[in-house]
């Protein structure tokens, strides 16, 4: 999604590292181009600016031009910048990142607000679907009377997220659809579905109660008057705005315009997986004082994190999420379970079986594309890279093909088990000769990553996905879930008692 | 008279906030000496209000050519000079939205997520009724939760016709039926809208190229207008929109919505300056009534309206 402002980036790294002498015209130079790339990026023009100059005069300060390594010094400076524009480090200012807080009596009262179109209702189910995970019961009341079917569609969305999403609470739906032909008419109409709701969330004795209200524009009076009354009359006990992370340079004003009215506690943007940009991202804080809290990352209830500024200032880096990518395989594969992968892999004893056992705990963890693009230097690789998600099923079921004998030493796959297999998996029996040839490769190579320190990994990774193509690449991630734990690449070392450390973390 | 005067108040009141910004620029340059300085600031402007660097750039390069030749020297100039330009971005083309010569034409409506397809379609639609035309609503957005209640609340609104599917069901089979009970009903024109997508959702993507070859199939000369509604407040991302539609659907026309309030509609320079695809309506409110044929020459002059009361 930082595809545009990564290259910016990345150029100037290179380019920097690539010279034998940096003068401070150089890095001026540099950055300047940094600057074109975040505007292009709809980051914010005073943020931009502000940015590059707060980078050049870092890199002065230190000395980046005297050092050895001025391209790694100048992506340490610019990371750290980054994270700061994105929120600081988690914990800088003495708070964990927060969740949603807990009241005693409750419930906890959580308002959204935001433009039309910015995703409001969507993004109350997935908040709903991610508290349901912890085990928190939650109501959603539909206070947007405007929007035709606005009501209807949240319904569906409660519905969608007490049946279907994981976690032991309930998610129920308060509404009152005969108010929207009074809504318009008569003052105060949302304002009385809120505090029935709330009555209502009282005695149910729900743990948070959501308020989706309507869609308006910063510049509607009247509009931000309704707002105004739900808080008095609510006194929801943390408000947020959603923002579309497609939006340009007026991401920050409408933000600040709720802000000022409304004092919101953080912003959630939607659609953060849409392509190229991330300007809002890293403008919303630094000009409205306003954490990010949230992203939303996809189509379903499930698509939804919390905000991490550092991991995203490395991901906007090129440097890839580890630390995201670690923590998805850490709720899908036990800690034994990735010892004994690991030790399986270093001695090169791997079957057909684990690997089939890793695909699917990887597709678990979500759209492959996605997975890689957190990968260190991956996503550099791979962006204009389609992924065929298919294709992972077609493997799948040739490897279902194949007997018990066969998955565990494939070596002993002939031509003639190659057309049964073939025939089984309703595929192509050179294809059958292609993934077993792959597998003995990855094989090798897995058991060779396992014994190698991180950093080698990642050009190993690296190496796969600049010249293999998705073919090599998908058998090659086979490495991941024995990859987690060594933990993150960046810590180079430490292995399991890193992985322990992390898990206490969480 | 009284007509129009109400068409350039519902513009300009649309406009408000695209003329702070711009308008910005005006008392900026009122009665300034142009220096370096100056010419910079402008460019800032221009790309706080989204109409992109390299179009800011373009215009403020001309500007300071112009300036250190000895050519303009007040601000009045360049603002005259900005206006020119960005006016002649658009020289004379059609921007009528297209029909069939003969049968039903079909309109295909396509967008991202909450670009505000839906209430553009009731304004589309809305204009065609006016005009007496048959409309037929096909509600091809089965997937988002209550998106097709939302346009049943519309056609009932407005009473047209409308075809639909149940949640969850095939997009394409939805706009075949609407196609077969367009010609069947003898519709003058077939409006089919169509769930939200990011243009890298390549699976997505395809569905939209499936559901244009089957409106293909059914009337050879179909879609007439394929519309792309861009929000007015999105970014530069609107390009990576207008080029992954313009791949996947084909196409032919933008309308671009809520340009009331918070845009700017810098966007559509930007638009315009790296595709080829024409503007043809603006949504300027809420009501079904609030949109306009695209008029470059008024869009401009109403972007750079001075007035005093602008809240």
């Amino acid at each position: 999604m930082f595809d545009r402002m990564s290259d910016g980036f990345n150029n100037v790294f290179r380019k920097l590292s690539g010279r034998a002498e940096i003068s401070e015209a150089n890095v001026r130079e540099a950055m300047e181009e940094v600057e074109t790339a975040l505007l292009e990026a709809d980051v914010h023009y005073d943020v931009a600016k502000k940015f590059c100059k707060d980078v050049v005069q870092d890199a002065l300060g230190k000395e980046v031009t005297k050092s050895l390594k001025p391209g790694q010094e100048m992506i340490g400076i610019v990371n750290d910048r980054l994270i700061e524009l994105l929120g600081g480090q988690p914990g800088e200012d003495g708070s964990e990142p927060k969740g949603i807080m807990k009241v005693a009596p409750g419930p906890t009262v959580v308002m959204m607000c935001g433009l039309q179109g910015s995703g409001k209702t969507t993004t109350c189910g997935k908040l709903a679907a991610h508290l349901k995970k912890q085990g928190r019961s939650v109501m959603l009341c539909a206070a947007d009377l405007q929007r035709p079917a606005a009501v209807e569609q949240l319904g569906i969305v409660a519905s969608q997220a007490h049946e279907k999403m994981p976690g032991n609470a309930p998610v129920s739906f308060y509404s009152e659809p005969d108010k929207c032909d009074e809504y318009g008419k008569a003052v105060g109409v949302a304002v009385k579905v809120c505090q029935n709701a709330l009555k209502k969330a009282r005695e149910q004795d729900v743990d948070v109660l959501i308020l989706d209200t309507a869609g308006r524009l910063h510049v509607n009076d009247e509009l931000m008057g309704e707002l105004r009354q739900v808080n008095t009359a609510i006194q929801p006990h943390q408000i947020f705005l959603v923002v579309d992370a497609m939006t340009g340079q007026d991401a920050v004003e409408s933000a600040k315009a709720f802000h000022s009215q409304l004092e919101i506690d953080g912003v959630i943007l939607s659609k953060f997986d849409s392509d190229t940009r991330g300007g809002a991202a890293l403008s919303v804080k630094s000009i409205t004082g306003a954490p990010i809290r949230f992203i939303g990352t996809g189509e379903t209830l499930g698509d939804m994190e919390v905000f991490a500024p550092d991991r995203i200032a490395s991901r906007i880096l090129g440097m890839g999420d580890m630390v995201s990518l670690v923590e998805k395989a850490q709720q899908e594969v036990s800690e034994e379970e990735a010892i004994r992968l690991q030790e399986k892999m270093a001695k090169g004893e791997m079957t057909m079986d684990d690997f089939l056992k890793q695909l699917k705990t990887l597709r678990r963890m979500g759209p492959m594309k996605q997975l890689l693009g957190m990968l260190p230097g991956v996503g550099q690789a791979m962006k204009n890279i389609e992924f065929d998600e298919k294709e992972l099923d077609r493997v799948e079921a040739m490897i279902g093909s194949m007997t018990k004998d066969e998955r565990e030493k494939p070596k002993i796959i002939d031509n003639s088990r190659k057309r049964r297999i073939a025939k089984g998996f309703g595929g192509d029996q050179s294809r059958v000769g292609q993934i077993v040839k792959q597998f003995g490769m990855v094989s090798q190579m897995s058991k060779q990553m396992a014994n190698l320190g991180a950093g080698g990994k990642v050009s190993a990774v690296k190496q796969l996905a600049a010249g293999g193509g998705m073919e090599g690449m998908m058998p090659g991630l086979s490495g991941l879930p024995g990859m987690s734990a060594r933990g993150s690449t960046k810590s180079g070392s430490g292995g399991k008692k890193k992985f322990k450390q992390r898990k206490k973390r969480r | 008279m009284a007509l129009f005067k109400s068409v350039i108040g519902k513009l300009k009141s649309g406009l408000a906030k695209t003329r702070e910004s711009f308008g910005g620029i005006v008392s900026l340059l009122s009665g300034r000496k142009l220096d370096e300085q100056l010419i910079e600031e402008i460019e800032a402007r221009l790309i706080r209000a989204d109409v992109g660097v390299s179009a800011a750039r373009t215009l403020c390069t001309g500007i300071k050519d112009a300036y250190r030749k000895g050519d303009m020297t007040k601000g009045e100039d360049a603002l005259e000079y900005l206006k020119r330009e960005i006016k002649a971005m658009w020289p004379e083309e059609d921007r009528k939205l297209h029909t069939a010569e003969s049968g039903p034409t079909v309109i295909l409506v396509t967008g991202v997520n909450g670009a505000g397809k839906t209430t553009s379609i009731a304004k589309i639609c809305k204009r065609f009724k006016d005009d007496n035309k048959q409309v037929l609503l096909g509600a091809c957005d089965t997937f988002r939760a209550g998106a097709v209640r939302q346009l049943e609340i519309w056609s009932e609104r407005l009473g047209v016709d409308i075809v639909k599917g149940h949640e969850g069901s095939d997009p394409a089979a939805v706009a075949y039926d609407a196609c077969s009970a367009g010609l069947a009903r003898g519709a003058d024109v077939i409006i089919l809208d169509t769930a939200g997508r990011l243009q890298t959702q390549a699976g997505l993507m395809d569905q939209l190229t499936k559901i244009r070859r089957v409106v293909e199939k059914q009337i050879p000369s179909a879609p007439h207008e394929v519309i792309l509604v861009l929000d007015a407040t999105a970014g530069q991302n609107a390009l990576r929109q207008a080029e992954g539609f313009a791949e996947a659907a084909g196409v032919t026309s933008i309308f671009l919505a809520k340009l009331d309030g918070t845009a700017r509609g810098g966007m559509v320079v930007a638009i315009r300056e790296q595709t080829n695809l024409p503007v043809k309506l603006i949504g300027v409110g809420e009501t079904p009534d609030d949109v306009e044929p695209f008029d470059p020459e008024r869009f401009v002059e109403a972007m750079f309206e001075e007035s005093a009361n602008v809240g």
